[in-house]
């Protein structure tokens, strides 16, 4: 007994592990189950063999289009976000009056949530909304541009409320890189521009690889925005609403665990694919002293 | 330190980024601005500003949503989440930031996915076994469906702040006689309490805005502000615009307070990694 | 800009302020071609200061800096061609060895055999031949620090600008570098200003040293005339005079001055003018204290054994320390007598304090 005790104890196997079970036993219960449940689920359609919900879903293309629609949203919003915090967090670095007010101004939209966001772009950029009468007034457009309830609505909606998040990450990314680096490859001669190149951003990109997954996750569960500012039926039916339709409109559970599964799938080849890519990139310490 | 020739307008490229923050500024400002104007306004249609000015839709939005138990569910839900979420991922960060075991890895994963996965993947599944079981409907599985992301979220901010403390310190206190026990409270619990506030923060504006989860968990006496607000809009026809106006003014006013809170606790640009900026 | 063509580097009132308060005022100083000189002072001397506004790193509150003919104050560091051993190393983490020391030649657009010969170069003189393919995280505090050195030389810059360079090793390996360092200086006709708070590292390895103190030049010289002649009570603190004892001048004896106070008498050389009955601070290494049968009587406390001698704390009847070297061996509780050479006493006017 006590011989069994010491080999577990020489793996780290110890009595304090326990502090871990609760947490573990949590996520066990509430998210790993839950989701066996519903693979479990979805293999058992009334008809059609175990198979029979996701080949209903490859068949029928008011299904089947719900994966691209979503992908057509979130991966252009995702990369826009991320692209468009780099150059700006990296403007923003260092120290200088008014910074913490700037930071909060762009993480403001935090606050807002998507119902806000939705409400203020549908009241905003509507065709009688400040938007287009400014754009009216100023004799660029001779009618509204159709902003809302369509793909540009949720677009800007996912941009507004998205690019805070990756701002945040992409700025502690960066202020996690050693200044003096920077400072190193300019007594050797780097200008401001191959400093960014050679030396930041090479050690920024693992970072970026993360943000771009976060908020890839972020977009792709576009939901109350798709319906609220898009067009829940034609060209904003993202994948979230054809699994509340199933489940919560047709009571049909088989078919909505078939499509949660398919969108977490989706969901993870995309991440895969990100985190594949950063596999290959430099991913150690960011400071000078290794 | 400043490097020559960094100054913060300072090439086309520069200006370029500033009009681009000055556009997304600019369109932030519109859309917030048009919801507080309406929420203020009479009538609305085809003009610059409301023919009229009103805080009437305060109140009937107030009486409409019937936001005084809104509100109050709102506040248990966000209170029982962050509570129960750092009581149990404090211990299992620690866990984690400090000890190796076999198969740490993998927990590590099994941590991290809650929050790579968009709620709505595990929240059918989880809405299904919850009304299963008889949780979902009521505050018990709002809370408990709320749980599913906040607890990893503890763990994976808790795991830095636990990191940064040097383990000397827990030696010290165990050779001076203190038991595991004392040394989470009396030690390490102290150092811990920046950490644990950030963590509750961000815990709490994340509650408050979860959407997705508590959509698909809450009955009639069970919802949140933001489910109720997304209810009065998707059923907008029926109650006046401005009403929906007002309540969405009422739950950004309140996410605002809870992040003005949060960025006195947490430096939002630091939360992955700090080096020293440091004078020369 | 190659480093070669040049005699000298001057810099002239070199002054850099920080919210209103000089972190360095007024240094002006002629740097000549081969030289190796180092700042010396305490931490937030300005030392580090002075470093990184001839770097260019830092812009210059007020002042010049001056190549022969050419103001170098404007010019942005990537175009000084200096070259920088950071007190961190700050080598790039993603870059192996052999594109560290290659990337100052690459921002140069050095043709690529060239390139390579040097790379080569400057590996094989830093001993690194064996760890050119390795990440820096691979390698020790002291490879690193290697690294950093080739990264800087292999350039050939007008100024090798060192901050504080040994500060991160360990006590053998620093003494180790710092010969590899004068070393490189030599072979390589370096121009080296080198940033350090230890004196002994700075007596070492300089030809000239510079002593600050809060922003401000104390002393230039020579490693003996700072480290014999300190021209102050800060400077004589700061290169090792433990014995400062604060005394009344009582009057010539001889070509020295006779100075009291506290049961102590004892005759030393005044630096500046020295009034008879104003306070003086009488200043003196450990080393040239003894034990003599006459002098001022004192009790030994402390005896620490330091091979060929040791070193004794003794305390005077008035309570005032005396740090002394001795041959012999005292013991805890004995009775001595302490006096030191006349020219080997430094008494420095004004009030003590």
């Amino acid at each position: 007994m006590t011989a069994l005790r010491h080999r577990l104890a020489d793996r780290g196997v110890d009595r304090n592990l326990l502090l871990l079970l609760p947490a573990a036993g949590f996520v066990v219960v509430l998210f790993v189950y839950p989701f066996l449940y519903g693979i479990g689920l979805s293999l058992r359609p009334p008809e059609g063999g175990p198979l029979g919900a996701y080949r209903r879903f490859l068949t029928d293309p008011y299904l089947r289009d719900t994966v691209t629609t979503t992908l057509g949203l979130s991966l252009p919003a995702a990369l826009l976000n991320v692209l468009a915090s780099v150059p700006i967090a990296y403007r923003m670095r260092g120290r200088y009056r008014g910074k913490r007010v700037l930071t909060t101004l762009l993480v403001l939209p935090i606050t807002l949530g998507t119902v806000l966001t939705a409400q203020g772009l549908l009241n905003f950029l509507g065709p009688t909304g400040w938007f287009n009468r400014a754009l009216l007034g100023a004799g660029l457009i001779d009618e509204p541009v159709r902003l809302t309830h369509n793909y540009w609505g949720v677009f800007l909606s996912l941009v507004i409320t998205g690019f805070p998040f990756a701002f945040l990450l992409v700025s502690s990314y960066l202020s996690g890189i050693d200044p003096t680096l920077e400072r190193a490859a300019a007594t050797l001669g780097a200008n401001a521009r191959q400093r960014f190149r050679r030396i930041t951003l090479p050690l920024l990109a693992p970072g970026l690889a993360t943000t771009f997954c976060l908020s890839f996750v972020l977009a792709f569960s576009v939901f109350p925005s798709a319906v609220l500012v898009g067009d829940p039926a034609g060209e904003t039916r993202v994948i979230s609403i054809a699994a509340y339709e199933a489940a919560y409109v047709q009571y049909d559970y088989v078919l909505a665990s078939a499509l949660a599964v398919i969108m977490g799938v989706v969901e993870l080849v995309v991440i895969g694919l990100v985190l594949g890519w950063r596999a290959l990139l430099y991913t150690g310490s960011t400071i000078g002293k290794g | 330190m400043e490097l020559r020739g960094r100054r913060i307008v300072a090439s086309p490229a520069g200006w370029l980024i500033w009009g681009a923050v000055l556009f997304f500024f600019v369109m932030l400002a519109g859309v917030i601005a048009s919801v507080v104007v309406s929420s203020f306004g009479t009538r609305w249609f085809d003009t610059w500003l409301p023919q009229g000015w009103t805080a009437g839709w305060y109140g009937r939005a107030w009486d409409d949503f019937t936001l005084g138990p809104v509100l109050v569910v709102t506040l248990e839900v966000a209170v029982l989440v962050v509570g129960l979420s750092l009581l149990i991922g404090v211990p299992a960060a620690y866990t984690l930031a400090r000890r190796s075991f076999p198969g740490r890895r993998l927990l590590q994963l099994l941590f991290l996915l809650p929050i790579l996965m968009p709620p709505i993947t595990y929240g059918i599944p989880l809405a299904t076994v919850l009304y299963k079981y008889g949780f979902a409907g009521h505050l018990s599985g709002v809370v408990l469906a709320n749980l599913v992301p906040s607890v990893p979220f503890v763990i994976l901010t808790m795991t830095p702040f636990i990191e940064q403390i040097d383990p000397q310190l827990e030696r010290a206190a165990r050779m001076c006689g203190a038991t595991t026990r004392q040394i989470f409270l009396r030690v390490l619990a102290p150092l811990l309490v920046p950490g644990i506030l950030a963590a509750a923060i961000l815990v709490l504006v994340r509650t408050v805005g979860m959407f997705e989860l508590t959509f698909l968990t809450a009955g009639p006496d069970s919802q949140t502000l933001v489910v109720a607000l997304y209810y009065s809009m998707s059923s907008a026809g029926i109650r006046a615009q401005q009403s929906v106006d007002a309540m969405a003014v009422i739950y950004t006013s309140m996410m605002l307070v809870l992040l003005v809170v949060a960025l006195r606790f947490v430096n939002p640009t630091q939360l992955v990694a700090r080096v020293r900026d440091e004078d020369p | 800009m190659s480093g070669t063509g040049f005699t000298e580097l001057r810099l002239d009132r070199v002054s850099r302020s920080f919210a209103g308060r000089d972190a360095l005022a007024e240094l002006t100083l002629t740097i000549r071609k081969g030289e190796f000189i180092a700042l010396l002072g305490p931490s937030g001397c300005g030392k580090s200061t002075a470093l990184n506004c001839l770097a260019g790193l830092l812009p210059l509150s007020r002042g010049s800096i001056w190549r022969d003919d050419v103001r170098l104050d404007t010019v942005p560091p990537e175009r000084r061609g200096f070259g920088m051993v950071f007190q961190n190393y700050a080598l790039f983490p993603h870059l192996s060895v052999r594109r560290n020391i290659a990337f100052g030649l690459q921002m140069r657009r050095v043709a690529r055999a060239e390139a390579r010969r040097r790379v080569d170069a400057a590996i094989r003189l830093v001993h690194l031949e064996e760890h050119a393919g390795k990440l820096p995280g691979q390698l020790s505090g002291g490879q690193q620090q290697r690294v950093a050195i080739a990264r800087a030389v292999v350039l050939e810059p007008s100024l090798v600008l060192m901050d504080e360079p040994l500060s991160n090793l360990d006590a053998k390996l620093r003494l180790e570098m710092r010969t590899e360092i004068r070393r490189l200086h030599q072979t390589l006709g370096l121009t080296t200003v080198y940033v350090t708070h230890d004196q002994e590292e700075a007596l070492s390895l300089a030809d000239r040293l510079v002593v600050l103190r809060d922003g401000e030049v104390q002393q230039v010289g020579t490693p003996e005339e700072v480290h014999t002649a300190p021209v102050n009570r800060h400077v004589a603190a700061f290169m090792g005079y433990r014995n400062l004892l604060p005394l009344r001048a009582a009057g010539g004896a001889g070509a020295g001055i006779r100075v009291e106070g506290d049961g102590i008498s004892l005759v030393g050389t005044p630096v500046g003018t020295v009034a008879p009955g104003t306070g003086v601070l009488a200043a003196a290494r450990p080393e040239d204290l003894r034990i003599a049968a006459d002098g001022v009587p004192a009790v030994v406390e402390v005896v620490e054994y330091q091979g060929r001698e040791v070193a004794v704390e003794a305390r005077t009847d008035a309570g005032t320390p005396l740090f002394l070297r001795s041959a012999e061996r005292p013991a805890p509780g004995d009775r001595i007598h302490v006096t030191a050479a006349p020219d080997r006493l430094l008494v420095f006017p004004g009030e003590p304090g």
